[in-house]
């Protein structure tokens, strides 16, 4: 009890110093007065007893040091000490603050925010209860797209009930294309893109409506009211965050849509299964509706039973897929995904591709921070060499070694807590900005934020970089000899040129850093370069699409060619229209757009062989228009599709290269040529080759996924239609006529979004732009850092051999010459920084080696380039402080110190 | 003249405070340490400025207890009293003391008694 309130007394006592020793120094006063009182009285002169009362009293600043110490906690009171000490310096060495406080919160604001993303994608579950039960299944990636990477709902229906391992199975249509619901509220229908989903979708996710409820299986039964579910942005922006949504109704695609629940805004579908889209609504999807006969629609999604591993899942999976039917009524396709229902987590499906990306960046800021960390070191040897005299001092009045590097630790860590505070904003800041980058095809982006892991990352850094940068100056400060230090008056002697050597050595390191930083940066940039180079077999630039409403149903049309003939009477419309239209060079219709979605359909072999027993992924398919190939900009060897390749005449096939090459050598073909030649689509259904176009990038920029096949809209049903027109002016000028045209043809066409087919390359790209700018900053920050620290080291030098130059001037040296021995003395520094840099990014870029797209981790050109910039970097850090050595004056040299 | 004074022992100290404030009343920091010698008949080592942090100890455990007041010859002094936790400890540490100077006394009056004297294993 007494101790305790002893412990309480003595932290309070630290608090309350300077009214405590105020009462000490009293009580002490009294003391010795009484005491001078007693021996007056007792005989003794005042003088006399003034000098007993303090023989007896013992030393009174001992007494008042004991005082303290029994009163107060030391430890603490020191740190007060400290605190208060390093503030008042800092105050009063502005620039110097500044500088470091600048320097540590770029370096950690930097980390913390890197950090944010790494845990986010790579670290952090995703954000669903029991996350780590979720499986994503789907069969080994091919080159068929999606097509080869979706089920069948019969697939579906058998998968649930073959397999064990499963709490429940889900999935959702993987076809859906942007901007599939128009929402009539009067006026213009208004575009926005939904996502039909299993009955059973949110229940597996564990995902609750922030409001209403989720689907029940009675939402998907055939002619089930329409429902919807609405995500949390659109129903801010287009519902007014209409906090009584639920149970309203409103006209969507033409009927009466129930709003039955609104998302959390934590939950974004776009942001998990497809990074880059929007996604504004979810609605169910009928499994035992028309979905039944469309084959390979949906993705499947898993959630284990507790307990159940990944291999148990998996064999699970295996065991199940020869029960598994492309269609049920076709017995021959039963079995047909054998092999191809692989459940691997939903984790790695979502983040696991930018696993090495995300260690390459976080890498990357940890190289940023390490040489924010040596720079903030040198500022702290050269501050710490003006104060030399100063330790000597302390050291001299009987501070211990361990006492200093505890004052400059204290200085550290009050320069690092600051850096920390401002880099906690900064990273904020970015990590705001990123959060709202929803065209960055990257997963999870929306959940960016700082969060209690982000802190305790905060906090760790923060306090090693100040060991770090701290330790260095500390040890030296108190280690250094005394008696020197204090003689160390004059320059080039004992102290100064030891820390000279640390310094060069230190920049040295830094220098390296940064090489190593611009190397993997070079190489980043390079590859970033080369994909934008790639032919891509169709011209992105000047060209735009826009999704056009049509409708092309005929009553009683029995075997579709009432239909195609409305459709091509309503293309054939809407293109002259569009062409007419000044700036438009060409116009055409497709109903998929390359980089967008795929499908493919199987795989026509050329009329009357036998067909192989080992056949590749049938070609991407698309249904165009005439023109359509000619606004891509796609190379075209023979006809386009004519507007006179009705129904009724023979059907028609467009094919790329690389599927004409293949079929060429199934047979034998005059001059492997196949345009002219018939294929065989299934029994009695020939198609003729009219033309061979390019291979056309469909699923990535950087490499080539499959072949493609082109039918004609006149004779194949589309599923949509997005008008691509070409054009010489920017494409966005035209946005308005255009959508004015289509309006006019069509009243319901909806407000779609015209988007510059760049856009879909830049969407593609995204990824690797965004960690190539990422990882370019670092560099730049690094590259700046270095700089920062080269012209430190040089300024300091120079400032310090003032008299020396001066001395050689006035021995005859020219301005010339000294400057030229500064530069060569920083470039030299420099030129063991990046002899040392290039050898550690041989190293280090087989790290990134996979990221690299067409360049060697050997690149020859850009450690050259590097080389060069660091070099010149160097020189030009150098040249100020050369420029101020070669201006000094003799005589005022000579005079100073 | 301090060669053969005595080394205050780790503790004593305080003891001694606490048993001079019973026996004194209310008194001021000088006072205790002249009394504390007188008693001692000046055999204590004591610099008289060590008696502080003793009685700041004591104050913080709440064995005694402080006010400013003004002396006989008319000094402002603080003045320091017993509490009643004091008063206890007083009483526990007179107690303890007293034990082990007993078995102190006994120990070094110890003669050497062959009987007593143990044997080696």
């Amino acid at each position: 009890m007494s101790r305790l309130r002893r412990a309480a007394a003595r932290v309070f006592a630290v608090f309350r110093r300077r009214t405590l020793d105020r009462d000490l120094d009293a009580e002490l006063a009294a003391h010795i007065d009484l005491a001078i009182d007693d021996y007056i009285q007792s005989g003794l002169s005042p003088a006399e007893a003034r000098r007993q009362a303090l023989l007896h009293f013992g030393g009174i600043q001992q007494a008042r040091e004991h005082h303290r110490t029994t009163r107060g906690l030391m430890s603490l009171d020191i740190l007060l000490q400290d605190l208060r000490y390093t503030l008042r310096t800092l105050g009063r060495d502005r620039g110097f603050t500044a500088v470091a406080v600048l320097i540590l919160a770029l370096g950690i604001g930097a980390n913390i925010a890197v950090f944010s993303v790494v845990n986010t994608l790579m670290l952090r579950p995703l954000p669903f209860p029991a996350a780590q039960q979720l499986v994503w299944i789907a069969p080994p990636p091919s080159a068929c797209g999606l097509s080869c990477a979706t089920y069948s709902t019969d697939a579906y229906d058998e998968f649930r009930m073959y397999t064990r391992s499963y709490q429940d199975v889900t999935g959702y249509f993987a076809f859906s294309s942007p901007g599939n619901l128009s929402l009539n509220r009067g006026g213009a229908p208004i575009p926005a893109t939904g996502i039909d989903v299993i009955a059973n979708f949110f229940q597996v996710l564990g995902v609750q409506p922030a409001m209403g409820r989720a689907f029940t299986p009675a939402d998907a039964l055939n002619g089930a009211p329409p429902v919807i579910i609405l995500s949390d942005a659109w129903w801010r922006t287009q519902f007014n965050a209409d906090p009584n949504i639920v149970g309203k109704a409103f006209d969507i695609n033409g009927r009466q849509t129930t709003v039955i629940g609104v998302l959390p805004a934590a939950f974004d579908f776009g942001a998990v299964f497809q990074p880059g889209a929007r996604i504004d609504a979810i609605t169910p999807l009928n499994l035992y509706g028309p979905p039944r006969n469309w084959g390979n629609i949906i993705t499947f999604l898993g959630r284990l039973k507790p307990g159940i591993s990944l291999a148990q899942a998996q064999q699970d999976a295996a065991a199940a897929a020869p029960h598994m039917c492309w269609n049920n009524k076709q017995p021959q396709s039963c079995g047909s995904y054998t092999g191809s229902v692989v459940p691997v987590p939903l984790k790695d499906y979502v983040s696991g591709r930018l696993r090495r990306s995300l260690v390459v960046l976080w890498a990357a800021v940890g190289m940023i921070l390490l040489i924010a960390c040596v720079n903030l070191s040198n500022l702290l040897l050269a501050r710490a060499a003006a104060r030399g005299k100063e330790f000597a001092m302390r050291s001299a009045l009987g501070a211990g070694p361990a006492r200093i590097v505890r004052q400059l630790l204290t200085e550290s860590l009050v320069l690092s807590a600051a850096g920390a505070f401002f880099g906690l904003l900064l990273a904020a800041i970015v990590l705001h900005w990123l959060a709202h980058q929803g065209a960055v095809a990257l997963p999870l982006l929306h959940l960016l934020r700082i969060d209690g892991a982000a802190l305790g990352w905060t906090l760790l850094i923060a306090v090693t970089a100040a060991v770090v940068f701290g330790l260095v100056p500390g040890i030296r400060m108190a280690a250094g000899n005394l008696q020197e230090t204090l003689k160390d008056s004059g320059p080039g002697s004992g102290l100064g040129r030891k820390h000279e050597r640390v310094r060069s050595v230190l920049v040295v390191s830094e220098v390296a850093l940064a090489c190593v930083l611009l190397v993997g940066a070079g190489l980043l940039l390079r590859s970033f370069m080369h994909v934008l180079d790639v032919d891509l077999g169709f011209e992105p630039a000047r060209a735009a699409a826009i999704k056009v409403d049509y409708d092309d149903n005929v009553p009683g049309d029995k075997d579709g060619s009432l239909g195609a003939q409305k459709r091509t009477a309503i293309f054939r419309q809407v293109i002259d229209r569009v062409s007419a239209i000044p700036g438009v060079q060409a116009a055409g219709i497709s109903d998929y757009l390359p980089l967008d979605r795929n499908r493919s359909w199987g795989l026509p072999l050329p009329k009357g062989i036998k067909p192989p027993d080992k056949q590749p992924a049938g070609p991407l398919v698309y249904v165009v228009s005439p023109g359509y190939i000619r606004a891509m900009g796609t190379r075209l060897t023979g006809r386009d599709i004519a507007w006179s390749d009705g129904p009724k005449s023979e059907p028609v096939v467009l094919i790329d290269s690389g599927y004409a090459h293949y079929l060429a050598s199934l047979t034998h073909w005059p001059n492997n040529d196949a345009v002219g030649q018939l294929l065989d689509n299934g029994p009695g259904q020939p198609l003729r080759v009219i033309g061979v176009v390019d291979n056309v990038r469909e699923e990535s920029t950087e490499a080539q996924t499959g072949w493609q096949i082109y039918y004609p809209a006149t004779q194949t049903t589309p599923y949509g239609a997005e008008l691509v027109i070409r054009t010489q002016l920017p494409p966005a000028t035209l946005a308005n006529a255009v959508l004015r045209t289509l309006r006019e043809l069509n009243p319901k066409q909806t407000a779609a979004e015209f988007r510059p087919l760049i856009t879909l390359v830049d969407h593609a790209n995204s990824p690797r732009r965004f960690f190539m700018l990422l990882v370019a900053t670092f560099a730049a920050l690094g590259l700046l850092l270095a700089a920062l620290g080269i012209y430190g080291v040089i300024s300091y030098s120079v400032t310090r051999q003032t008299q020396e130059i001066g001395i050689r001037m006035a021995l005859g040296a020219s301005a010339g010459l000294v400057q030229r021995q500064v530069l060569v003395g920083t470039v030299r520094l420099a030129l063991i920084g990046v002899v040392i840099g290039s050898v550690a990014s041989v190293a280090a870029t087989r790290l990134i080696a996979s990221l690299l797209f067409a360049t060697s981790p050997w690149d020859a050109a850009t450690y050259v380039a590097m080389a060069v910039a660091l070099l010149a970097v160097a020189a030009v850090s150098g040249l100020l402080p050369a420029r101020r050595a070669s201006r000094i004056s003799p005589m005022v040299a000579l005079r100073a110190n | 003249m301090t060669a053969d004074k005595l080394d205050l022992l780790q503790g004593t100290l305080d003891l001694m405070v606490l048993q001079t404030l019973a026996a004194m009343g209310s008194l001021h920091g000088y006072g205790i340490a002249r009394r504390i010698e007188q008693v001692s008949g000046n055999e204590v080592l004591l610099n008289q400025g060590t008696i502080y942090a003793s009685l700041v100890r004591l104050e913080q455990r709440g064995w005694i207890a402080s006010s400013w007041g003004v002396s006989g010859n008319n000094r402002k002094a603080k003045f320091y009293a017993l509490t009643p936790a004091g008063q206890q400890q007083l009483t526990a540490d007179a107690h303890y003391w007293q034990r082990l100077s007993g078995v102190m006394d006994r120990v070094l009056a110890m003669s050497a008694d062959p009987d007593e004297e143990a044997t080696p294993a």
